[in-house]
């Protein structure tokens, strides 16, 4: 990768980044603390809302932020023509 | 002998078995091999194991419980929110980066990156964190041993610390690795298995994470009527402001814990390294999205069972339970009924221990004896697995960052092998004697823990991946502002030294987040006016942001890179 590229790649990246963690925030802090009084007003499945965020629908978001992660990375390395991953840093 | 302990005896036998097998079969005779496991571990397996490392004694014996029985049901999903939403951050943040850089340890990367006084900090930090941990796990498996088999306490800490010597000191990170994996299977099946039977049995569902809904109307009845806040209310026992600032302090304390982020040196690759995080919080959620079910479960039970019977008919497992000493039961007003209330009130006759709700929860719920000693090897499994690790970071920290990189950096590798498994088994006695013998204060102390390593080491793991201007001043000046902060923060609020009130009601569980934060601000300032770190170390931290081969990071990885080049030429404790 030359220095354009490389700017490319990390500003990609960073915004990829940016727009999940705004999403974990919201979700964790928002809807299952913050909030979570007027999620309570509304129930799904006998759950209130704010209640189910806080145990389950954070943890759950989670992993899927991590995964749209992973996936998107993966992507973002194609494009930019890395594709063989092993053995590219021995240890110390 | 009781056919539980007939059937705990048969599971723990087999389990223990299998582990030191698999330690046996994947022995080591490389420090690679020893501190990362060979850098070879694929996503899945090292995802089961960072999920069997990281959920400890406390995930399994205790949250559930807490969840229950600590005020309502909404209070504790700090704990459920705070211990899987730092995996976001470690997976986005840290992972990817730290494993580029190619090191051993957390130390490791301190002092490579900043200098060798920060190094020694984290070390510190490290080793006390570490041992802190390792004191509660090693009592949970003395109260496993004790409750399920008979056998003294100590004689059960002394068992599990010849099993862990065992497959830790044979086996490194590599025997270590294997048997998390082996140990998150027993874990988890143990953890499901009663919570479908539960679930099946009370709601027809057999979905615990689903069919917890239908009790909740129920459960929030129950609990009006005996005078507690409802289940599901929020803000009845934490204000928002400790909600939030203890949830924070969790998840970027696990971002900073020692031993989690040492997992992801073992993946295979930057990409592996990824998927590892992804694994461990899918591996992770399986546990945790079922605590809170058994949770509700069991509460529903005890307030179903126990409120307004007479004690003598209470069911045999309130009396097994009590006879350990793990419910205690005042007949205040001498009517000889059991009344249970909130235990702010001051009518409350009974105090049920947070441990015993899933180690009894087979029990409560009428299950068969297999189940009763499934769930007693899965919580054994839970607490040496963490243990492990823990003792893992302990040795590699002393045999790597302070043996070899500052003692004697002649050292043969068969020499720091033997050292690091000299200093594993000085650990594992260490760590054993303060399972026997727990500082009081254990739950406290494990709090300090997460406020250390927020407050500690996440700011500036994370500046030194992002901001190449970074510099070592600026790092070892933040890492003392926070945690010295912290630590006095703690020392005043915590009942048995302080008792203070502390700041705006900040609880001391909650301080690690301004801790990191004050941190983060010194870093920073503190960078702003001190020598920049040099044009090689910048590109370093650079080349470990991309994807692909760079000359410079393997030549770094390597240790082929001159020290001077790196740090400029004088630094600090250099060549001493």
């Amino acid at each position: 990768m030359d220095t354009a590229q490389r700017d490319k790649y990390w500003k990609r990246n960073l915004r990829l980044m940016a727009i999940l963690l705004t999403i974990w925030a919201l979700v964790s802090y928002g809807a299952g603390i913050i909030f979570v009084e007027q999620l309570n007003k509304i129930q799904i499945m006998e759950i209130p809302l704010g209640f189910w965020f806080a145990q389950q629908g954070a943890i759950i978001t989670f992993l899927i932020l991590i995964a749209i992660y992973v996936w998107r990375m993966d992507k973002l390395d194609a494009e930019f023509g890395i594709t063989e991953y092993e053995d590219e840093v021995r240890h110390s | 002998m009781s056919s539980v302990q007939l059937w705990t005896l048969v599971f723990v036998v087999l389990s223990f078995g299998l582990y030191i097998y698999i330690a046996y079969a994947s022995r080591v005779n490389t420090t690679a091999g020893f501190y990362v496991a060979g850098g070879g571990i694929p996503a899945p397996a090292n995802g089961a194991a960072i999920a069997a490392d990281w959920m400890s004694a406390a995930s399994f014996i205790s949250m559930a419980g807490i969840i229950a029985l600590s005020g309502n049901g909404y209070g504790a999903s700090v704990y459920l929110m705070g211990w899987t939403g730092g995996y976001v951050l470690l997976a986005m943040l840290l992972a990817p980066y730290l494993r580029k850089f190619g090191k051993y340890t957390v130390p490791d990367f301190v002092g490579d990156r900043y200098s060798e006084s920060a190094r020694l900090i984290a070390v510190v930090c490290a080793i006390v964190v570490s041992f802190v941990y390792v004191a509660g796990q090693m009592s949970g498996v003395g109260v496993v041993f004790q409750r399920f088999l008979g056998v003294d306490t100590t004689v059960g800490v002394i068992i599990g610390m010849v099993i862990v010597f065992l497959y830790a000191v044979l086996g490194g990170m590599k025997g270590i690795t294997w048997t998390q994996v082996a140990q998150y299977s027993v874990l988890i099946v143990a953890y499901l298995i009663p919570a479908v039977a539960i679930s099946q049995k009370l709601t027809g569902i057999p979905v615990p994470q689903i069919g917890f809904g239908q009790i909740m109307d129920e459960l929030n009845g129950l609990q009006a009527d005996l005078g507690f806040a409802e289940y599901t209310a929020a803000f009845t026992s934490t204000n928002m402001l400790n909600m939030l600032l203890i949830t924070a302090a969790l998840m970027f304390g696990t971002a900073g814990l020692p031993h989690v982020i040492v997992r992801f040196y073992t993946a295979k690759s930057v990409r592996a390294a990824r998927f590892s995080a992804l694994w461990a919080l899918f591996f992770i959620s399986l546990l945790y999205l079922t605590a809170p079910a058994i949770g509700a479960f069991s509460k529903l039970n005890i307030l179903r069972q126990l409120p307004g019977t007479e004690e003598a008919s209470a069911p045999a497992w309130y009396q097994s339970w009590k006879e350990v000493g793990l419910i205690e039961f005042t007949d205040k007003n001498g009517d000889g009924l059991i009344n249970f209330t909130a235990a702010t009130d001051a009518a409350n006759e009974l105090l049920i221990n947070n441990d015993i709700v899933v180690l009894a929860t087979p029990e409560i719920a009428g299950l068969p004896a297999p189940i009763v000693g499934l769930v007693a090897a899965g919580g054994l499994a839970a607490a040496l697995s963490t243990a492990s690790g823990l003792l893992l970071v302990i040795s590699s920290s002393v045999a790597n960052d302070v043996y070899y990189k500052r003692i004697n950096p002649q050292a043969t590798e068969a020499r720091q092998l033997l050292v690091g498994r000299i200093a594993m088994g000085g650990a594992i006695v260490v760590a054993g004697y303060l399972g026997i013998n727990p500082p009081g204060f254990v739950a406290q102390v494990v709090a300090l823990a997460f406020g250390l390593g927020a407050a500690s080491f996440f700011p500036i793991l994370v500046l030194g991946i992002f901001w190449k201007k970074c510099t070592a001043a600026g790092a070892t000046a933040g890492m003392i502002a926070g945690l010295g902060t912290t630590l006095a923060y703690q020392l005043w609020t915590i009942d048995i030294y302080g008792g203070s009130d502390g700041l705006f009601g900040i609880n001391e569980t909650a301080f690690g987040t301004i801790g990191m934060l004050i941190n983060f601000a010194v870093t920073i300032t503190v960078s702003q006016f001190t020598t920049k770190p040099t044009e090689a170390m910048q590109q370093l931290v650079e080349d470990i942001r991309y994807p692909g081969r760079s000359e410079l990071v393997a030549a770094h990885a390597a240790g082929e890179l001159d020290d001077d080049l790196l740090h400029g030429e004088h630094r600090d404790g250099e060549h001493s």
